[in-house]
């Protein structure tokens, strides 16, 4: 029974996965990723977990994903345009990548047969993820922890309202479109830019390129 | 008062009127500076005179004292302190040199008035005899040293006087330049008695004089001709002469003071002061000496040609400095100071009264132009005649004893030397002939527009006041002459000092008339008494020479007038249609400046060039320093290509590396 | 079920969370595969936990759930400040911080 309902969690955990990478609307790779919370939550249960499993529930896809769900909406979930910039030798890189450490990672897990890990797991004790467990040893053993992640969570909280927050003055007019922030220092300032010369030419610096489409970004080279 | 003590005051005083001058000058003004100047000198003369009988009040013995007054630097090999040497050689330097300078203070106290730079001449001037009198008083090579650079110093700051002129500058320069390959030689040349000797002490050094010339004598001779380098440049001997003649762009009573009486009389004292040495290397003396009579031979012959007043008297000074080269370097050791003395007076003399024509002429120095003084300026005329008669050598006047000594003590040793005596005697009579050339010249003839201007008692003043070697145009601020001209017929300070100046040269001669007095010899004899050149005297000799001696310098005065005494010079032109080649070889004197830019000047500075352009352009520039420059640039900005900006290169980069190191612990267990 | 299962979706979800990291250009997209890898990591988790038999690897992944929320709370902070500041959402788009 328990292998059934993995099944069905796993498969579920991992479509919710390629979902999120693949969808090219970010509103639909959110909902993709919700799914794949609640399969993990699934998994967790099957694992005796059930604090956690609740708290991913609550927690992650209940106010994270609202979060997300909000500033998706609030900024426009617009397609990503097909063509990267790296061309598709980029694409086809990173996925090879990638898959080249899922391999890496599976042969350490399953290659080294599994000497390291008893495959049964220790015997249940009553109470094993049941939140007066949980609650004991966050209050005993991980208090620290738990009062710095309090205080984490502190941080998160002013540095987004800070981030976001409406500067006065600086966003211009509403059919400005600013292609590139002007954070060069001005000519003659020693930006290291000027130190190297040609080595790396760049467009004119300090002008706000107003309405300008390519500018002189074209110049540059990417890196990649 | 002892004679050192009465020495460092000597020093002293003119050293306080620089101070006083130099820093005071906003508040000094007027004419104040040059009576500082002048009562500091005076000072130092009446110290002098203490000094004088101080020291004479001693024992024959005692003579010789040193005086320190702060150790330097004292180690195991190197003894630099502040120490004098107070005996009668320095005594006679430092009188002849506070005296002389005192009158030519005096003399200019009223010749510079009116220049917008009075207290600066007498700051720089006073500094000069500061560092004149700390040469002759220097009791070891460290302040010999010092002084001597100081007198360059002192030198180019007051020929370039009038510093806006580029002349004037130029000439400063050059003679700076030479004076500096003369310090060169002559601290080179102490050093290599310093390596074997162990002391910068003169005393010291000289009670080793014996060995060092048995045990090191290429060491010795070595150092001694390299003093000579430098003697040879201070004093305007072949071949660093170049610059004595372009040395009178400065002021007149500059060119009497340094460039006749004193400076260049340094180099003389030097041979005198180290004669224990140079009698121990022959070699070194024979340099000297012939370098010497080669000098008083060439300079009289360009003195014969010239035009200008002044180098007239230049190139007279060169070919007496000669004499007095030749004479110390041979062994003729009073001869030579002696002769340094009345030199000193009449030579100082000469310049003055040049001055003071100058000035009738308003500032024109062209030999050309001058005629017909006679009349105009009497007092002028008439010191014009003493110092020339001095010059040539006319008895009884003092210039006919120290020349003669000289030359006497050449024919006394004999050998080689007869041929130095045979050339002395020449040029004593070109002497002669370019001094009354001169003289007449100037004085007798069809007086010329400026001679009869103040004939009516109205002194001629140019136009315009333009620079007397090339004719620019200039102005009369600060840096160029001043408007007003003094001569010594109305100028009372002038007078008096250029009289005092023609008694001397008159009379100067009674402190060593053969058989008559030794004052001077007696004198200088415990400095001079372990000389082992002593020839034996020579009375038939003694008579010839002085008769020799006299007639040729009246002959000259007669040649000299014939040529360009009468029929206003119309002889002169003819006699230069009849050689001309020669005419010219002695007017570009001897072609020297052309040769010392052919093979000094231009050398070096193709050498610079090369520097610049090649060594220091492509080589250090652009390898040396370009290569690793260039370099690090080309690996930053590999290395920078990583950094793009891009975030999925740097997350793709993250998991790449994360993707090593698990392969790395993969491989690493298995 | 054996351990190693758990372990093996947490490989394949984490290689996909990376795989997308790498490949999508909306940052909104590649805060949602960071989060991706971050739920990998606790399932791993949480699964060592099971077979541990204590809970301090249950422990570790509320600490992971509360880092990953403050994270989304400043990356999609810097979102919105782009969106207000009119720029492209778009990462290849920001790169001025480039040597």
């Amino acid at each position: 029974m328990a292998a059934v309902f993995f099944f069905i969690a796993g498969i579920g955990a991992i479509a919710g996965a390629i979902g999120v990478a693949t969808v090219r609307n970010p509103f639909y790779a959110v909902l993709a990723l919700v799914s794949h919370l609640l399969s993990l939550a699934a998994l967790f249960l099957l694992l005796r977990a059930e604090f956690i499993a609740a708290a991913q529930v609550v927690v992650y896809a209940g106010a994270v994903m609202v979060l997300y769900v909000f500033v998706v909406a609030y900024v426009g979930s617009q397609d990503e345009p097909v063509r990267p910039v790296g061309g598709p030798g980029l694409r086809l890189a990173s996925i090879v990548f990638a898959v080249l450490i899922a391999v890496e990672l599976l042969i350490a897990v399953l290659g080294s047969g599994l000497k390291g890990i008893d495959g049964r797991g220790a015997p249940y004790e009553a109470g094993f993820g049941s939140p007066a467990a949980i609650g004991e040893l966050l209050l005993t053993r991980f208090l620290f922890p738990f009062e710095a992640a309090s205080f984490l969570l502190l941080m998160a909280a002013v540095g987004a309202v800070v981030l976001a927050r409406r500067r006065g003055g600086l966003e211009g007019g509403e059919d400005e479109v600013l292609r590139a922030i002007p954070t060069r220092l001005p000519k003659g300032a020693g930006s290291i830019a000027e130190g190297v010369g040609d080595i790396n030419p760049t467009g004119d610096i300090g002008r706000p390129a107003i309405g300008a489409t390519t500018g002189g970004d074209g110049k540059e080279e990417g890196g990649w | 008062m002892s004679p050192t003590t009465a020495a460092w005051l000597a020093l002293a005083c003119p050293l306080a009127g620089t101070v006083v001058n130099a820093l005071g000058f906003k508040v000094i003004k007027g004419k104040l500076p040059g009576v500082i100047g002048t009562v500091a000198l005076a000072a130092a003369f009446l110290f002098a005179l203490i000094a004088l009988f101080s020291l004479q009040g001693r024992g024959g013995e005692h003579r010789q004292l040193v005086s320190s007054l702060y150790d330097y630097a004292v180690t195991g090999t190197v003894d630099a302190k502040l120490s004098i040497l107070v005996d009668p050689l320095s005594i006679l330097m430092m009188l002849v040199v506070t005296g002389v300078s005192t009158l030519i203070h005096l003399y200019s106290f009223a010749y510079m008035s009116g220049d917008r730079g009075y207290t600066r001449f007498f700051a720089y001037l006073n500094f000069f005899v500061f560092s004149m009198l700390l040469l002759v008083l220097a009791g070891n090579f460290f302040l010999l040293i010092v002084g001597w650079a100081f007198v360059g110093a002192a030198s180019y700051l007051l020929i370039s006087f009038w510093y806006r002129r580029t002349t004037a500058t130029s000439a400063g320069i050059k003679a700076f330049v030479i004076n500096v390959v003369g310090d060169i030689g002559l601290t080179l040349g102490a050093f290599f008695i310093l390596k074997n000797s162990h002391t910068l002490d003169f005393l010291g050094t000289f009670s080793q004089a014996k060995e060092l010339g048995a045990d090191h004598h290429g060491d010795l001779t070595a150092g001694l001709i390299l003093l000579l380098v430098g003697a040879f440049a201070k004093s305007a001997q072949l071949p660093f002469h170049t610059w004595l003649p372009d040395a009178m762009e400065g002021p007149t009573p500059v060119s009497a003071l340094i460039h006749a009486a004193t400076m260049v009389t340094a180099g003389v004292y030097l041979i005198a002061r180290m004669h224990p040495l140079f009698e121990q290397s022959v070699a070194a003396a024979d340099v000297g000496t012939i370098i010497g009579a080669v000098t008083l031979f060439v300079a009289a012959t360009i003195g014969m040609v010239v035009t200008d007043l002044k180098r007239v008297i230049a190139y007279s000074t060169m070919s007496q400095i000669g004499y007095m080269i030749m004479g110390v370097s041979s062994g003729a050791y009073v001869a030579g100071l002696f002769h340094l003395m009345t030199h000193a007076f009449f030579k100082a003399l000469l310049f003055m009264s040049a001055g003071s024509l100058i000035s009738a002429m308003g500032s024109n120095q062209n030999l050309n132009d001058m005629r017909g003084f006679r009349k105009a300026m009497p007092f002028t005329f008439g010191c014009f005649v003493i110092g020339g008669l001095a010059l040539a050598g006319v008895p009884p006047f003092s210039g006919f004893f120290s020349k003669d000594e000289i030359l006497l003590f050449q024919a006394e040793t004999g050998g080689w030397h007869w041929v130095l005596y045979v050339v002395g005697y020449i040029t004593a009579l070109m002497t002669a002939v370019y001094t009354w050339r001169m003289i007449f010249r100037a004085f007798w003839g069809e007086p010329v527009e400026q001679a009869v201007e103040l004939e009516h008692g109205h002194l001629w003043h140019a136009p315009q006041p333009t620079n007397p070697a090339n004719g620019e145009v200039e102005d009369t601020d600060v840096g160029f002459p001043g408007p007003e001209h003094h001569i010594a017929e109305w100028a009372l300070p002038m007078k008096i000092a250029m009289g005092t100046l023609a008694v001397l040269a008159t009379v100067g001669g009674v402190v060593l008339i053969p058989k008559t007095t030794t004052w001077l010899d007696t004198f200088l004899e415990p400095v001079f008494k372990d000389s082992t050149v002593q020839p034996a005297g020579s009375d038939g000799l003694l008579w010839f020479g002085l008769a020799l001696g006299a007639a040729l310098g009246v002959l000259g005065i007669f040649i000299a007038y014939t040529i360009w005494g009468k029929a206003n010079g119309e002889v002169a032109t003819r006699l230069r249609e009849r050689v001309p080649a020669l005419h010219r070889f002695f007017a570009n004197k001897w072609y020297f400046d052309e040769l010392v830019d052919f093979v000094v000047v231009r050398p070096f500075g193709w050498f610079g060039r090369f520097g610049q352009q090649t060594f220091e352009r492509i080589f250090v520039n652009g390898t040396l320093i370009g290569g690793p420059s260039t370099l690090v640039r080309a690996g930053s900005a590999a290395v920078r290509a990583v950094q793009s900006g891009f975030l999925r290169a740097y997350a793709a980069l993250l998991l790449v590396g994360a993707g090593a190191v698990i392969l790395y612990f993969l491989i690493q267990s298995s | 079920m054996d351990i190693g299962w758990y372990l093996t979706v947490s490989a394949i979800v984490f290689c996909i969370g990376a795989g997308g990291v790498m490949v999508r250009r909306s940052p909104l997209v590649i805060l949602l595969c960071l989060e991706l890898m971050l739920n990998a990591a606790n399932l791993d988790l949480i699964a060592f936990s099971r077979m541990w038999g204590n809970g301090d690897g249950q422990i570790f992944a509320i600490i992971v759930m509360v880092v990953a929320a403050c994270e989304v709370c400043i990356g999609l902070g810097l979102v919105v400040a782009m969106f207000r500041r009119r720029l492209p959402i778009d990462v290849d788009e920001m790169r001025e911080l480039h040597g």
